[in-house]
């Protein structure tokens, strides 16, 4: 069962870098956007300059990994949406695997390119955006895949809603970047009207951005246990919600 | 005889307010190539679909290897091969990984570097997926359903969209499957594969079985008649004609004429009346009847419609 998990998530790795716009798209844009961003924004940042963003001054970092989590959850919805119509997804059902392996070594290769994005991130990121020597990385690293696995579960429930391959990457879109606004990195969420304050207590993004946005400035995780807990709880809805609905063809 | 490989019992399946199968039962004999046949949209995927395991009847019963499919999919998965309709693979997967990925699903696997020679792909073990022709994907798709070197194997439409070369090919292939002594299980809304590979058929139409037996014997069972088409120029010849024994109808369009008649011995009787009436003929053929014509007489309406 593990084995054949691992099978398949080598297998799913090896397509995946074959194919060089989806590589591009899910692991150098992110990169490029923080490079750019922190190139052009850094040395005004550093005189202080009124005009910077609150999400650039402070937060360029969750920001863009929040990117590198979004770009892995579109590409999921995508490539779930690729498979189901294409019928690989009936295929694999059609053999020993469970179903939940199939899916999983999905979420298990969305992981691992979040993992390989933050690390270029931080390393080309390093001149242009020198972190703070006590930034725990290894430990804001683990914020992000956890963050991740809740987010990209979500594709699962956006992939049994889209019709076709299509219109897999417009409607993820259309989902993932409102909720984005609400998350609390652009405007935080405390000023927001009382209806979208309600929508951002359901939306991941607002509980992975607090989580980060704490790791990041050096708070223990045992400061942030209700963000991981509710990252935890919407996980599990989305799955539980995803074994409901979710269309194999 | 040892029991069936494959019994269906009065199975039903609805989508909705949609019946897609009714009533359906059939026996599939150890070692043989039944065929499914039907026009598209009969029922003939969801039957299969059913029998492999993949989808729960309403109602009825199956039993696939003295297996019940839907509780134990997973002893029948080990025991059952299956190419699936329009299936594709990932277009960046390669043929050996494809391969040896499918091996590595199942307890005993069969040695995939044999099957990828066997089936013709040795110079393809390094393509990609989607470089492949239709023949070429269909060759890897028989592969993956004999990676487990299956006691049955089910092979839904698996020449539809192929050119006629790789359709004769891929027939010598399903063939060398039962000369291994394995079951097929098959569907097809060509006649002329069925005709060709089929040792038993059970004709499908919207939803129901009509008929089920060996092509020969559903030909002579529900098309008897048999026709010759002749050319002369005779006048005297349309009266003898009328006279021969079992003739049903002739009829005339200018010099060609067709005679339609029945029995076994009707061709002969038509020779011995052109011989012994001396009859000049410049062409002369006969005409068997096919599946389609079955088909056409069963139905009512031809399978392409």
């Amino acid at each position: 069962m593990l084995r054949q998990l691992w099978r398949l998530t080598w297998l799913e790795i090896k397509i995946f870098v074959r194919e060089p716009l989806g590589v591009i798209g899910t692991i150098a844009v992110p990169v490029l956007v923080f490079v750019v961003l922190s190139r052009f924004f850094r040395p005004r940042v550093r005189t202080g300059a009124p005009d910077v963003p609150r999400f650039i001054s402070g937060d360029l970092p969750i920001f863009a990994s929040i990117l590198i989590a979004i770009s892995a959850l579109l590409s999921l919805v995508a490539i779930i949406a690729i498979y189901r119509e294409g019928g690989i997804l009936k295929r694999l059902r059609a053999t020993p695997l469970r179903p939940l392996t199939i899916l999983s070594a999905q979420v298990l290769v969305k992981l691992l390119s979040t993992a390989a994005t933050l690390a270029l991130m931080i390393l080309a990121g390093r001149r242009s955006y020198p972190a703070d020597a006590n930034v725990p990385i290894v430990s804001f690293a683990a914020a992000l895949l956890f963050s991740t696995t809740s987010i990209v579960s979500l594709g699962f429930v956006i992939a049994s809603v889209v019709p076709t391959a299509r219109f897999a990457q417009p409607i993820g879109t259309l989902i993932v970047y409102p909720m984005l606004g609400l998350s609390g990195l652009f405007v935080p969420v405390e000023s927001l009207p009382p209806a979208a304050q309600a929508v951002a207590r359901v939306v991941p993004f607002t509980y992975a951005v607090s989580l980060l946005r704490g790791v990041w400035h050096g708070e223990g995780w045992g400061s942030h246990l209700g963000d991981v807990a509710m990252l935890t709880l919407l996980l599990a809805v989305f799955v539980t919600v995803s074994v409901k609905v979710f269309r194999w063809e | 005889m040892n029991r069936p490989a494959i019994q269906v019992h009065a199975i039903r399946k609805t989508y909705g307010a949609t019946v897609a199968v009714d009533d359906v039962s059939f026996d599939v004999h150890a070692g043989e190539i039944f065929g499914l046949i039907g026009p598209n949209g009969a029922g003939k995927t969801t039957t299969m679909e059913c029998v492999e395991g993949l989808r729960k009847p309403d109602r009825g019963d199956i039993s696939v290897l003295g297996l019940n499919p839907a509780r134990d999919s997973r002893a029948l998965q080990e025991r059952i091969g299956v190419q699936l309709q329009e299936a594709q693979l990932q277009k960046r997967i390669k043929v050996w990984e494809a391969v040896d990925f499918w091996a590595s699903l199942y307890r005993n696997p069969a040695s995939g570097d044999r099957l990828i020679d066997q089936l013709g792909l040795s110079d393809k073990r390094n393509a990609w997926f989607m470089t492949l022709s239709g023949g070429q994907k269909q060759r890897l798709f028989i592969a993956l359903a004999l990676i487990n070197d299956p006691e049955l194997v089910f092979l839904d439409e698996l020449t539809t969209g192929l050119d006629p070369q790789a359709r004769r090919a891929i027939w010598d292939l399903v063939r060398g499957i039962r000369q291994r002594g394995k079951t097929v299980f098959l569907t097809t809304h060509l006649m002329e594969e069925a005709e060709r590979l089929c040792d038993r058929v059970a004709i499908i139409d919207r939803g129901r079985i009509v008929d089920i037996g060996t092509p020969a014997e559903l030909v002579r069972r529900h098309c008897p008649d048999h026709a010759v088409v002749l050319v002369t120029e005779d006048a005297s010849a349309d009266v003898r004609f009328r006279a021969i024994p079992g003739i049903r109808s002739v009829t005339s369009e200018g010099s060609r004429t067709t005679l339609r008649g029945r029995g076994d011995d009707f061709v002969t009787a038509v020779i011995r009346c052109l011989a012994e009436h001396r009859i000049q003929v410049s062409d002369f053929r006969t005409e068997v009847p096919t599946l389609e014509d079955v088909f056409l007489t069963l139905t009512g309406h031809t399978i392409r419609d």
